[in-house]
């Protein structure tokens, strides 16, 4: 019972955890993709400036969410989105754009993004250093125990506050992505946009707007993947490059330009994490008994080990990219 | 005063001119049809009126105001609307969503505009849940159609809408682009299917090498014997 | 029509003019370089000038893939990893300790698990063809290959974790320096053959994001492989190819070390001229330029592909291995992104992607840049604290140093955008001459 409890600590929620950062972030890189037709490298650091700014504004206001019960980064956090949002359509006009008018190739695009990255990199860490720090500055992480009502289970399922804020999070941004997407008259412009944007223009449909707008979301929930990561564990300025692989490959998993596939394939990214550095000898503890000596004795059954983690995202997206480009839910763009 | 007035147009891609002097005009309540052998430039010049290619010479009037070289969304809000001969609907959106786009800068208007286009199209009616990739080619022209109609264009621009589809779908768009007529919407298409296109053209254009040929009446231009021997196929 | 599509600013650029923005640009890179030797000393300048030609060898692999094919590498670090790792594992001295012990042997036994593992696996992979499902047989291959690489690896574990507890690593062959640099150019083509095999037929993109993939898990592996590379504690010397300082004092020394690796230079530039001139080189640009019609003429696009891919990679191993060794350290943790991959980048953008004269011109301004920046980072950044501390009592950061450097990462990719919106073909384009 106390293994099957240490599966749920360690992998559905760790899983869990990881899933929905990775889900958030790959749903901005594919809106982006759907509507701009590139990779857009600095999505990560686009997640690091949201939190950023979230750690100046706790900084600022340390008391603001004694006042309604809720961390101070929780409540800092729609301002930060805000910002990021800003920072995002700022970006764009500033070193995009003109590359668009100039109608370069999408790789060159890749590579401005790459540019953008840097520039970003740059200034957080000016600013911030490159150590970790903490988001809980004034209040306290809470801790939530489950004890199981079973017999013989001793230790209790551990979620912690953060991690129940990301999950409804998580959950409303799903949903309301959905309703915009579906209902809206700019979602449904944005996804007119994607399927042809030739004529969507000759519709009357207005793609600076479309494309000011696809900004403003992707940077919004960069912003708000970054904070919860950062309130998960701590704020990293030099996380960017090992968050940009398994958020690419979760967008391709899910199929590139395909926002629920995105969503799916942030999921599967992040268990298979998990999954993956999982130590698998702890559920066979149980059956040590009737085991042959060899299995038994094997220290750490599990596939990675931490420091390996990045290998999983890669390897999904190989294997992606090889048996079926499109994607587990048919991507649009990919050749 | 002519609703659309194309005058001595020049214009193409890259420097090169396709088009060499094209004069166009139709009236508000008219039907006009560009017909010719291919690489005459009626797409390319349906494409200039609808800014989507700049003109090097010439001017574009509608109602009399020059609209040459404005932005395509200008364009539509003065009244134009325009369907492309291929990739003319977006595939993952469904039916009343394709048409919903078409009045994307009208967002009041949508649903009386609604309930006109599926009085014009009674098939669209039925399908409207369904995402416009899964419909066949007849009924994807009724959609780009009706996306276009959507917008209460004054002027329909229509590039080959029959390219591709079987007498009977034929015959069919004739009969709606001749209702969307009747409602008051001129039209100006480019047509392959000759005959039947200038059976129900109120002004026909015949253009070859990028300059006019023979301008007249459709019925006019049938009962030509040099238009009908050296265009229609005799 | 033909005639009509060449436009002037190509006739401009024809073979017969006087290359005087050539003459000017490498002569105010001479000033630059003699400026540099007046003011920090031949010593230093020298090795400066090593650097930066192995930099150059590492930016012609990068505008052969970028400038010629259109392919976009970002992991350039992980291939100079690679190269870098072979020139340490050949060149370091035998661990004699570690060699004559068990160790040695349970090693060996490992890798022959290892390779028995594989062997089953690809026979259950085929067994379709001896009327297995197709399905099933995959399913076998893939739960057998899990199975067994849990089972070799938890073996693997333990037996590194006593090499590195009594001996520290495995050390290397002994072999000369260039041994290493052979097969570190080998092995940086052979993932990379791998790579572009998987993702060359697919959006340009998406060989972005796996290079940048691959680089950060070779980094990985280096770093936490300790049996292997001693990891985070570094291996250092290693030997050179020339006679070192100790033996000829340094000036001497990086000298004779810059004079192999400007015959290195020489002769890839010769090649490359070469190969970019000829049917070959045509054929690659021609696909670069118009990928339909390529196909559409009956060339193999992507063997081509492949084939410029691994040549530049295998190049960035070469160079990767001689500035390992030049710098006589091995430590997996110095391979950054910044300094390795996006360094290497601007030299080739500013420089002239596709032209090899503007990479080389590009590697040398950008390195010489890149090494003054510090310095001079620093010293506005002293000049800065000094009068704010002057004028208004600023108490300033205790860490500016590790900050002025954030200054340079922000540096660079202002520099990647501006070039890339105000000078997309770099400072010596590439020359397109037309043919017939």
């Amino acid at each position: 019972m106390n293994e099957l409890v240490f599966f749920i600590n360690n992998v559905i929620i760790t899983g869990s955890v990881s899933g929905s950062i990775y889900a958030i972030g790959a749903v901005g890189v594919t809106l982006v993709f759907s509507i701009m037709r590139f990779a857009h490298f600095a999505h990560a650091d686009m997640m690091t400036f949201g939190a950023f700014m979230v750690l100046l504004l706790t900084l600022a206001f340390p008391g603001a969410g004694g006042a309604v019960g809720l961390p101070t980064a929780v409540v800092m956090l729609p301002l930060a989105i805000l910002l990021t949002a800003a920072l995002a359509v700022g970006i764009d006009r500033a070193f995009y754009k003109p590359l668009r008018a100039h109608g370069v190739k999408p790789i060159v695009m890749v590579i401005a993004s790459l540019g953008v990255t840097l520039m970003l990199q740059g200034l957080i860490r000016l600013f911030a250093g490159t150590g970790g720090q903490r988001l809980y500055i004034d209040d306290r992480k809470e801790i939530f125990r489950l004890a199981l009502p079973f017999e013989g289970a001793r230790a209790p399922i551990v979620v912690t506050e953060p991690q129940i804020i990301l999950f409804i999070l998580t959950i409303v941004c799903v949903v309301s992505l959905h309703l915009f997407l579906s209902r809206s008259r700019l979602g449904k412009a944005m996804r007119a946009m994607s399927d042809n944007p030739d004529l969507a223009r000759a519709s009357g449909i207005n793609t600076n707007l479309i494309v000011a707008v696809t900004w403003m979301i992707a940077g919004g929930l960069a912003a708000i993947a970054g904070t919860l990561l950062s309130l998960d564990v701590t704020f990293k300025p030099d996380l960017s490059f090992f968050l940009l692989l398994p958020i690419f490959a979760a967008a391709i998993v899910g199929g590139v330009g395909h926002p629920y596939g995105a969503i799916a394939g942030g999921f599967v990214v992040g268990f298979a994490e998990t999954l993956a550095v999982f130590n698998w000898g702890v559920l066979l503890r149980p059956f040590r008994d009737s085991l042959p000596e060899w299995l038994a004795q094997a220290g750490s059954l599990s596939f990675v080990g931490t420091e390996y983690k990045i290998v999983v995202p890669f390897v999904l997206l190989v294997a992606i990219l090889v048996w079926r480009p499109t994607g587990l839910f048919k991507g649009k763009v990919i050749t | 005063m002519p609703l659309l007035d194309a005058r001595d147009v020049y214009g193409g891609y890259g420097g090169m001119n396709i088009l060499n002097g094209v004069d166009m005009a139709i009236e508000a309540d008219e039907i006009g049809v560009i017909v010719g052998p291919n690489g005459a430039g009626k797409s390319t010049m349906l494409k200039a009126i609808f800014g989507l290619l700049s003109i090097n010479q010439g001017e574009i009037l509608l109602r009399g105001e020059p609209i040459h070289n404005l932005p395509t969304n200008q364009l539509v809000q003065k009244g134009m609307g325009f369907v492309p001969q291929e990739y003319n609907v977006f595939p993952s959106l469904t039916v009343q969503e394709n048409l919903e786009m078409g009045a994307f800068l009208k967002p009041e208007s949508v649903a009386r505009m609604l309930e006109r286009v599926y009085g014009i199209f009674p098939p669209l009616k039925e399908k409207r849940r369904q995402p416009a990739g899964e419909l066949s080619g007849g009924q994807r022209q009724m959609v780009a159609m009706g996306r276009a109609l959507m917008a209460e264009p004054s002027v329909l621009l229509l590039d080959e809408p029959t390219a591709g589809l079987s007498p009977l779908f034929m015959n069919e768009i004739f009969e709606r682009v001749k209702e969307v007529n009747a409602a008051g919407v001129g039209v100006l298409m480019v047509e392959q299917n000759a005959k039947q296109a200038l059976a129900i053209a109120d002004k026909g254009f015949v253009l070859a090498a990028g300059q006019n040929r023979f301008t007249d009446t459709g019925a006019a231009l049938l009962a030509d014997p040099e238009v009908a021997r050296s265009f229609l196929g005799g | 029509m033909s005639t009509q599509s060449e436009r002037p600013s190509d006739l401009v650029a024809a073979p017969s003019r006087f290359p005087w923005r050539e003459v000017v640009l490498f002569a105010v890179l001479l000033m630059a370089v003699l400026g540099v030797y007046a003011l920090m000393g031949t010593a230093y300048s020298t090795r400066m000038l090593v650097e930066a030609a192995c930099y150059a060898i590492l930016a012609l692999g990068l505008t052969i893939q970028w400038g010629y094919a259109g392919q976009f590498n970002a992991g350039v670090m992980g291939f100079v990893a690679l190269g870098g790792y072979c020139a340490m594992a050949f060149s370091v001295p035998v661990n004699q300790a570690f060699w004559a012990s068990d160790l040695a042997g349970e090693l060996g036994m490992v890798l022959l698990f290892l390779a028995v593992g594989v062997l089953v696996v690809v026979g259950v992979s085929r067994l379709h063809r001896l009327g297995v499902p197709r399905r099933l047989s995959t399913t076998l291959a893939v739960v057998l290959a899990l199975l067994l690489y849990l089972l070799v690896s938890a073996r693997l574990d333990e037996v590194a974790g006593r090499i590195e507890s009594q001996f520290g690593f495995i050390g290397g062959l002994g072999l000369p320096a260039w041994a290493g640099w052979i097969v570190g150019g080998a092995l940086a083509g052979v993932v990379g053959y791998f790579i572009g095999k998987v993702c060359l037929g697919l959006r340009s993109d998406y060989l972005a994001i796996a290079t940048l993939g691959i680089a950060e898990i070779i980094k990985a592996v280096l770093k936490n492989a300790d049996w292997l590379t001693r990891g985070t504690a570094t291996v250092s010397p290693l030997p050179w190819p020339v006679p070192p300082p100790g033996e000829v004092g340094f000036t001497l020394a990086r000298a004779l070390y810059l004079s192999v690796t400007a015959v290195m230079i020489a002769a890839i530039f010769f090649l490359l001229t070469r190969a970019y001139n000829a049917p070959w080189g045509r054929m690659i640009r021609a696909i670069r330029d118009n990928e339909v019609s390529s196909a559409a003429m009956g060339k193999d696009i992507n063997r081509r592909r492949l084939e410029i891919f691994v040549l530049g990679c295998i190049l960035m191993g070469i160079g990767g291995a001689t500035l390992a060794s030049f710098n006589s350290l091995f430590d997996p943790q110095g391979y950054l992104p910044l300094n390795h991959t996006f360094l290497v980048l601007v030299m080739v953008i500013l420089g002239g992607p596709g032209n090899n004269l503007g990479t080389i011109f590009g590697a040398v301004a950008v390195y010489i840049i890149w090494v003054m920046s510090e310095p001079l980072a620093l010293a506005v950044l002293e000049l800065v604290v000094g009068l704010g501390e002057g004028a208004f009592g600023w108490d300033a950061p205790s860490n500016l140093d590790s900050r002025a450097l954030q200054a340079r990462v922000f540096v660079i990719g202002l520099l990647i955008s501006l070039v890339l919106r105000y000078a997309p073909k770099g400072l010596l384009p590439e020359k397109v001459r037309h043919h017939g």
